[in-house]
């Protein structure tokens, strides 16, 4: 065995270039992406707006509902159902940060590398591919948290929203195992979307408002199972995406398991922590052999760098 | 003027082929629907996700926003559209060096470029509408004898939505890559501020003044009026007549045409200076 050999077999070696590799591709997201300081009206004072639309629809919903009732009962459990379902629009508008960055910046990357010509030099470098994918998910999930983070602090002053967080430690796990999730299967699909080639570019765009419907990003996911029929097997559907179960349990753990009545919410917090937990551990594995899958792609047709097809 | 016709046709072909020609068109017919009514629906199950909670149905409502929804894939689809183009043969093709020292106006093939997605748009709105009233209870009562204001509105709404479009790429010559940014964010203050949703009233007054000010309002509200004149909405805009908010729109479009031109100018001056024109900023 040579001693170039005995070195890449090396464990030690190996972890160390791997972590040097899911640092380097994380820094650009972590240090160059804020370099470029418009990113703070693009990416966290814009999608307040949007937000804001929707807060306003439900406070339009509440003026229309209270304007003829006389009962102050009856006016303050509107008003009160109104301030929950605001809470929940900007919990989720929040999240839409999470579930964009993984359809454009971990789904469509690859893609992305290969059009721009970065590709082929990620293949020839001598790391595992997966610390290429785990430095975009650890990178993009902390560039996307820094923005999150500005708008749900913008959205709580501006719609004076209150959260009440019975349970943090809760809240972060979940939180955490959801963004691990989600990353998971961005990281799954980064290698996919490249093998689909640029309908899997259309296919993110198609990924936006319906999974924001589906997911429930604006309301709370289990209206859709009260709708039944048609809706039901949404909700169903839905629920495979990691934000669906993360946005109900963290609505659960700030507003209350009593908010809405109860009855708009999908599982339990417990339940749906662990389920979000399997979908971690199944989008990572998941990740691996659609990477491996491409990787064997690429030696047998030899076209992985064709651009624009 | 047959050099700017020529360069619109051949944007327009250029961005239906980069649009469509990934796909079977009954598939692109499928994404081109899908997006909106996925749309429509995150209203359709918020209101009944309120009418569950609370117990009170309010059919106007509904319809109001329905329909002000349906038109507003206009707006995202117009103006992204036009400001995407730079961006995207800057940074995504990187062809836009070869396009912009042809001998064409760089203005006209944006706009050339834009018509293939309003087009889609049209479609798109179309299906919504039809689905709504077909199936959710939309109501619309449209007279054949406002067919010609209509169609008047619709012209001079979607001349804004162009320059206002022609605004940002201008901008956008300026800026890294925020095409989703600008995308999501910017028509998120026409939704907010232009009555597209809601009347005017709920928001506060400052925020009634800006809507007051945007074109995009009296263009909603036309239309609206056109389209469901028994509704029950107080959309704040009842001191103005049919055509007063047509000659508002007239105006406006000529105004935003005239800033258009400018931003997109000056940014393209500012641009050239910095050597910006053909930058990549991919990270």
């Amino acid at each position: 065995m040579s001693a170039a050999t005995a070195r890449r077999s090396d464990l030690r070696y190996r972890l160390s270039l791997n972590l040097r590799s899911v640092f380097g591709r994380a820094y650009p997201r972590v240090i160059g992406a804020n370099r470029e300081p418009s990113w703070i009206f693009f990416e966290a004072l814009l999608p307040l707006l949007g937000i804001a639309a929707y807060v306003f629809v439900y406070e339009a919903f509440r003026d229309r509902a209270i304007a003829g009732l006389t009962d102050p009962a009856q006016i303050e459990a509107i008003k009160a159902t109104t301030d929950g379902l605001v809470a929940s629009v900007v919990l989720g508008g929040t999240m839409v940060a999470f579930w964009l960055n993984v359809l454009w910046s971990m789904a469509s990357q690859l893609y992305w590398e290969k059009e721009i010509g970065n590709l082929q030099l990620y293949m020839m470098a001598p790391m595992n591919r997966m610390a290429l994918l785990g430095g975009m998910a650890l990178g993009g999930m902390f560039m996307t948290s820094v923005r999150a983070l500005s708008t749900l602090v913008a959205g709580i002053l501006v719609f004076g929203v209150a959260y009440e967080v019975a349970d943090p430690l809760t809240l972060v796990a979940v939180f955490f195992v959801t963004l691990i999730a989600l990353y998971g299967m961005g990281m799954m699909f980064a290698s996919l979307y490249l093998l689909w080639g640029r309908e899997a570019w259309h296919l993110s765009a198609l990924l936006e408002e319906p999974i924001f419907f589906s997911s429930g990003f604006y309301f709370p996911q289990a209206g859709l199972y009260q709708v039944g029929g048609w809706a039901r097997a949404v909700a169903i559907a839905g629920t495979f995406i990691p934000a669906t179960l993360g946005l109900d349990a963290m609505r659960q753990l700030v507003l209350g398991p009593t908010a809405f009545g109860g009855q708009l919410w999908i599982l339990g917090v417990g339940q749906e922590l662990a389920l979000l937990a399997v979908f971690a551990v199944v989008f990572l594995i998941l990740a691996r052999y659609a990477l491996a899958y491409l990787e064997m792609l690429a030696k047998r047709e030899g076209k992985l760098t064709s651009r624009h097809q | 003027m047959s050099t700017y016709w020529r360069t619109f046709k051949t944007a327009a072909w250029l961005g239906w082929e980069m649009d469509s020609n990934w796909t079977e068109p009954w598939l692109f017919a499928l994404y081109s629907i899908v997006k909106p009514v996925a749309g429509a629906f995150i209203l359709v199950l918020m209101y009944v996700v309120f009418t569950i909670i609370n117990g009170v149905q309010d059919l106007s409502a509904f319809s109001y926003m329905y329909i002000g929804n349906s038109f507003f894939i206009f707006v995202a689809s117009t103006m992204f559209g036009t400001f995407q183009v730079i961006q995207s043969d800057r940074e995504w093709y990187q062809t836009i060096r070869y396009v912009y020292i042809s001998p064409i106006s760089y203005y006209v093939y944006i706009v050339g470029r834009a018509a293939s997605k309003i087009a889609v748009a049209a479609f798109a709105v179309v299906v919504t509408l039809v689905f709504g009233v077909a199936f959710l209870n939309v109501r619309i009562d449209f007279a054949l004898q406002d067919v010609p204001m209509f169609l008047a509105s619709f012209a001079l709404g979607l001349g804004v939505l162009l320059a206002i479009g022609i605004c940002l790429g201008g901008i956008s010559f300026l800026t890294a890559k925020h095409t989703h940014g600008l995308a999501e964010g910017i028509p998120g203050i026409f939704y907010v501020f232009c009555g597209v949703l809601f009347p005017l009233s709920v928001l506060p007054d400052w925020g009634e003044a800006i809507g007051r000010a945007i074109p995009l309002t009296y263009w909603f509200d036309i239309t609206r009026r056109l389209l469901a004149p028994d509704s029950s909405i107080d959309a704040t805009l009842a001191g103005y007549d049919d055509g007063t908010i047509l000659l508002l729109l007239l105006v406006s479009s000529i105004v935003f045409f005239g800033l258009s031109v400018f931003i997109f100018k000056t940014g393209e001056h500012l641009a050239r200076k910095a050597g910006k024109i053909d930058m990549t900023t991919s990270y």
